[in-house]
């Protein structure tokens, strides 16, 4: 090819990319922007610290201090769950099956899938499980929901960074007389600390913004959680009741309490960035 | 062959798929000596050492047939643990892959592993697996840094000292210079000859010069089969088959 047509074809691909980037970017701006305009000015203490009293939802006193905790008690007790299943699979799938192409192939062709089907669908079948057991919608199936509705995103995450773990570090750490477990507890789980760190960020992200899978299975209440067995509120469906209302102090409320969702998340992700820094040191590349 | 062998192969044969890897090797490789397997690249000479701590194992499709007895007990047919096999063969691979923790544990950790957890105890056997890799005078006042952050060939000696720390009696080393700086690779080289008073070394490696330098017993590879094994000084000096001879020559590599 002409050197005239190489260079105009690496200026087009160079000008598609830098739109593309640009016009996300500009979205999740606009994102914030909208939440942060409609809502900024009806976050206040009041809101944060205080329960939804008589008249809440038709713009009077109160707050959401029961959708703020119930969030973040069925998110974290979501992502500890995960992690307590996702990271064993992980670890089995890339130390203990990987000579196994074919299985581990299914595997993961079933976690994407799985990845894939729509929150609701979660939802659904909680609730179909919790009937049958004879519960009644609570913090707990809620919690157990949520935990099935991460626990692909936790597992792949984990997993694509396993991955990438040279197999010389595998053979020297099996040639010292290491068992695969002690491989995969001692090692991998810290040369991959950085990506079980993502992969917890993810799913708890997941975990507290989600509506779909916590609308039948966790209820709504306008008490405090204080037990696992009673209906309990989140923030996802706070948003929801009150947008949905037809009075303006309401919706303002509900950007606010998106406000609150966001900063929840930025405040969990900057944590755990930061401690996790301590072990990336160690990385070996 | 003169000595004891310490490790003898009878008719080894290794699959991969259908590809035939290893075809019907066998050898005897003396113990206390430097053993090392020359060959050009893909002849098999890595598999043939990673077969020795039945590191093929974590191959797929992988079959295997023959017998590799070490002092008497047949690896490949053997009720023992394959952990225990594995930790009496230290590994020095083409490039040092240090444990992903800082410099004191990546040697605490086969101590560890192996049960000796007394922090003195502990502190005492690091430094002296340090010493014996020249390593302790460069690292002993950053004990806490990161492995990762050592040179190359400080690396290749940690992960020497490392290998020494859980006390085996074979060395097995894939190529362990080629990575590193010429002055590394000496360093690792004296080291080997040290070594050979107390170990069984195997070094696989394609420089033809070190194997010159360093070797007691050579066993030169192609496709697959041994073409010609013998101790260092016959066979550097008169090589019987016409192989061997070109490939000493310089012909090809």
């Amino acid at each position: 090819m002409k050197l005239g047509v190489r260079k105009a074809e690496e200026l087009f691909f160079r000008v598609v990319m830098f739109l593309a980037t640009t016009v996300i970017l500009l979205a999740l701006l606009m994102i914030i922007f909208t939440i942060l305009h409609k809502g900024l000015a009806a976050v206040s203490w009041k809101m944060i610290s205080q329960l939804p009293k008589g008249g809440f939802y038709f713009g009077k006193e109160g707050g959401i201090l029961n959708a703020i905790l119930g969030s973040i008690y069925l998110a974290s007790g979501a992502s500890i769950l995960a992690i307590l299943f996702g990271l064993p699979v992980a670890l089995y799938i890339n130390i203990h099956l990987h000579k196994n192409k074919r299985l581990v192939t299914a595997i993961r062709f079933m976690l994407d899938v799985m990845w894939g089907i729509p929150s609701i669908v979660y939802g659904a079948f909680g609730f179909t499980v919790m009937l049958f057991f004879g519960m009644r919608s609570s913090l707990l199936a809620g919690m157990l929901t949520v935990t099935l509705f991460i626990i692909p995103i936790m597992i792949r995450s984990i997993d694509e960074v396993m991955k990438t773990v040279p197999k010389g570090l595998l053979e020297s750490t099996l040639s010292l007389g290491s068992t695969k477990s002690e491989t995969a507890y001692r090692v991998y789980f810290k040369q991959c600390i950085s990506g079980v760190t993502t992969a917890l960020l993810l799913s708890f992200g997941r975990a507290i913004g989600d509506a779909a899978s916590v609308l039948f299975t966790t209820g709504y209440t306008d008490n405090l959680p204080t037990s696992l067995s009673e209906p309990t509120a989140t923030l996802p469906l706070a948003i929801f009741f009150q947008l949905s209302s037809p009075i303006a102090e309401v919706k303002e409320r509900a950007y606010a309490s998106a406000v609150i969702l966001t900063v929840i998340i930025l405040i969990i992700s900057l944590v755990s960035r930061v401690s996790a820094r301590k072990y990336l040191k160690h990385k070996i590349k | 062959m003169t000595g004891k062998a310490k490790i003898n192969i009878e008719h080894l044969d290794l699959y991969i798929g259908k590809q035939h890897i290893l075809k019907d090797v066998s050898t005897q490789i003396p113990e206390k000596k430097i053993t090392v397997i020359l060959g050009p690249s893909g002849c098999g000479k890595t598999t043939l050492l990673k077969s020795l701590n039945r590191l093929t194992d974590l191959y797929s499709n992988v079959k295997v047939s023959g017998k590799i007895f070490i002092e008497g007990e047949d690896i490949l047919h053997t009720n023992m643990d394959i952990t225990e096999i594995r930790k009496r063969m230290g590994l020095l691979s083409q490039r040092p892959y240090p444990l992903p923790m800082n410099i004191f544990n990546n040697v605490a950790y086969g101590l560890r592993i192996s049960g000796r957890t007394n922090k003195i105890v502990l502190r005492k056997r690091v430094q002296h697996y340090l010493e014996l890799v020249n390593l302790w005078d460069e690292v002993k006042d950053r004990l806490h840094d990161p492995a990762s952050s050592l040179s190359i060939g400080q690396q290749q000696r940690l992960c020497l000292a490392r290998g020494l720390s859980v006390d085996p009696d074979i060395i097995l080393a894939d190529e362990p210079t080629s990575a590193l700086d010429p002055i590394s690779s000496e360093v690792v080289e004296k080291k080997f000859i040290d070594l050979k008073s107390q170990y069984t070394v195997v070094v696989v490696t394609h420089s033809l010069q070190q194997a010159r330098r360093i070797a007691d017993y050579a066993i030169f590879m192609y496709l697959g089969e041994i073409i010609e094994q013998g101790p260092a000084s016959e066979f550097f000096s008169d090589p019987k088959e016409e192989l061997t001879k070109s490939y000493l020559k310089g012909l090809f590599n």
